[in-house]
């Protein structure tokens, strides 16, 4: 890429691999998640439902801290981690987390969304037919949750192309391990005579949230047209 | 085969307590809105689970609440028709029909699948979505689902009520041929008592929860003090078979003996029938009446007379032909001195018996 510097670029293409693995990986709890505050009632439904909505008003640094006690290399989680050779603190992998943790509110409530609008008669009807939950939920509510949870991904996908407060405590600001986009507009904006460098991660930015907001409109109205059965 | 169902449930306004058992043929349970009718048939299914259940259904045990049972929906092979059809809609007619075979496993039968598909005439529609479908396409691809995936029975909840009068004509031949070929028991819940009327074999009555009567078809239906005395759809129905269509436009039919005339109807010669003659159509005389129009008057003795609190009463006269119900004022009834084991004949106008009431099969 000649428009970005070899360091501009880096940030980018992280990014880009941070949120696709967060997006991926978080998509099948995001979907199990939404099903069950959408459908189950069960003991404890507030609370899971108010721990999958902290992230989205708690301060990012805090959340950030939390993740950093817990995962770092003292924390609990940190220490096994560590002892399998799977630390994820000051690594990429731990910016996924971090990604994931703050965009899966947006993806649950996108698919809850979509989860709520079918008709549970229609499930009850596949039950009839005899079909066990598991299948009923995969021939008759997936599929008509698609538009959802695609519409979900994507959002989340563009949710974590943003992350920063987070991530920046957690794993740091380090160039080629866990310097994101954000993290690289941040730094490059410390110093004296790299605005140009952030101007054009800005603009890449703005780009990428565009896009994805635009996809995610176009999939769900092509996939709301497809199941309406137009 | 036959179906076994004893239920008790506290809904809120509601106490449930309702015992029945269900020969083959259509079992209808036929009430008011909010007797308790689709929980009944909820509970049947599997969707609805009460305090207390006993149901047994061709000998298997698919609920019972003293032995700790209680079988899921979908291990009972028990069909369902929702008043609203509730067609799978990502998915085309052909593959909401197979929905069932699929969900089970069962090796395709094309042979099975092409003689529902042709008894219902659905054929043309197999590759539409069912956005693109009539509502009366809807309710028979919705059948046809329930039929494929072998029942060993199939529940019908209002399967009409969603539709218009003509789309009710349309789906009724279609319920009559499953009821007299296919050898699944069904049970039927409406409101309706033209339908019932039609496709009952059994009727239970229910009021407020609870079962008030039940019995043959025929029996329940006749009987006067069953009859709400301010429904004007009250009537009864009898059996009879096409004799000769007439060049006049109307049909001969033989009613135990009797011979009636109706307006032409389609069946053949020889076509067991089941008509509804609704009550208000139906006018008492205590002499042979003489210079008439009517074309049908049939010689029988009063039964019963039923009056309620309005101005009218239900009378029901034995004839050769069946029972029949006559609604009357109760001053005709005081002016003609009606009383049980009188003699009397029923007159019928040909032209009030609408094509809507007249069925195939016994009744």
């Amino acid at each position: 890429m000649g428009w970005l510097g070899p360091e501009e670029w880096q940030a980018v293409a992280l990014s880009l691999r941070v949120s696709l693995v967060a997006t991926l990986v978080s998509l099948p709890l995001g979907v199990f998640v939404a099903h069950a505050l959408a459908r189950w009632r069960f003991p404890g439904h507030a609370l899971l439902n108010g721990l999958v909505h902290l992230p989205l008003i708690l301060p990012p640094v805090v959340t950030g801290y939390l993740l950093l006690l817990t995962f770092g290399a003292q924390g609990p989680m940190g220490r096994v981690l560590e002892a399998l050779g799977m630390s994820i603190a000051f690594r990429w992998t731990g910016a996924a987390l971090a990604a994931g943790i703050m965009a899966f509110p947006l993806m649950v409530r996108a698919i809850r969304l979509s989860i709520e609008a079918v008709d549970p008669r229609l499930e009850e009807a596949a039950a009839t037919l005899g079909a066990p939950r598991a299948r009923v939920f995969a021939t008759v509510t997936l599929p008509l949750i698609l538009p959802g949870v695609l519409a979900g991904a994507v959002l989340a996908f563009a949710k974590a192309m943003g992350e920063f407060g987070a991530t920046i405590t957690f794993v740091s600001n380090i160039p080629g391990q866990t310097q994101t986009l954000p993290s690289a507009v941040y730094a490059f904006l410390q110093v004296p005579g790299r605005e140009d460098s952030a101007i054009r991660l800005v603009l890449v930015s703005v780009a990428i949230a565009m896009a994805a907001l635009v996809l995610s409109e176009l999939l769900a109205r092509r996939m709301a047209r497809r199941v309406a059965g137009g | 085969m036959s179906l076994e169902v004893a239920l008790r449930h506290r809904l809120a306004g509601l106490a449930l307590d309702v015992a029945f058992d269900a020969p083959a043929g259509v079992t209808s349970l036929f009430g008011r809105s909010g007797a308790g009718k689709t929980t009944v048939i909820n509970a049947v299914a599997g969707l609805f689970r009460p305090d207390h259940a006993r149901i047994v259904a061709g000998g298997e045990v698919l609920a019972d609440s003293d032995a700790g049972i209680w079988l899921p929906p979908h291990r009972r092979r028990v069909g369902y028709v929702f008043q609203e059809g509730r067609l799978f809609p990502h998915l085309d007619v052909r593959r909401n029909l197979d929905y069932g075979r699929r969900a089970s496993g069962a090796p395709q039968d094309a042979a099975g699948f092409d003689r529902v598909v042709g008894m219902l005439g659905i054929g043309g529609l197999l590759d539409r979505r069912p956005a693109r479908l009539s509502g009366g396409e809807k309710q028979r691809v919705a059948i046809g689902r329930a039929l494929l995936m072998q029942p060993r029975l199939l529940l019908l909840d209002e399967p009409l009520a969603a539709l218009d009068e003509p789309r009710k004509a349309e789906i009724l031949p279609f319920l009559e041929r499953i009821r007299d070929e296919a050898s699944v028991p069904i049970l039927h819940v409406s409101h309706s008592a033209a339908e019932v009327a039609r496709l009952a074999t059994t009727v239970v009555m229910i009021d407020a929860g609870r079962v008030i009567a039940s019995g043959p078809a025929s029996v329940v239906l006749s009987d006067p003090s069953l009859a709400p005395t301010g429904v004007r759809a009250v009537g009864a129905v009898l059996s009879a078979r096409v004799v000769a269509h007439h060049d006049d436009g109307l049909s001969e039919i033989d009613a135990g003996g009797v011979p009636l005339m109706l307006p032409r109807v389609a069946q053949a010669p020889g076509t067991a029938l089941r008509i509804r003659i609704a009550a208000h159509d139906v006018i008492l005389s205590r002499e042979v009446p003489v210079g008439l129009s009517a074309l049908n008057t049939l010689a029988g003795t009063i039964e019963a007379i039923h009056t309620g609190e309005g101005p009218g009463a239900i009378v029901s006269v034995a004839t050769p032909a069946g029972h029949l119900l006559a609604r009357l004022t109760r001053r005709s009834v005081t002016r003609l001195g009606l009383a049980p084991g009188q003699r009397c004949h029923a007159i019928l106008k040909s032209v009030a018996i609408a094509p809507e009431d007249v069925g195939t099969g016994p009744a």
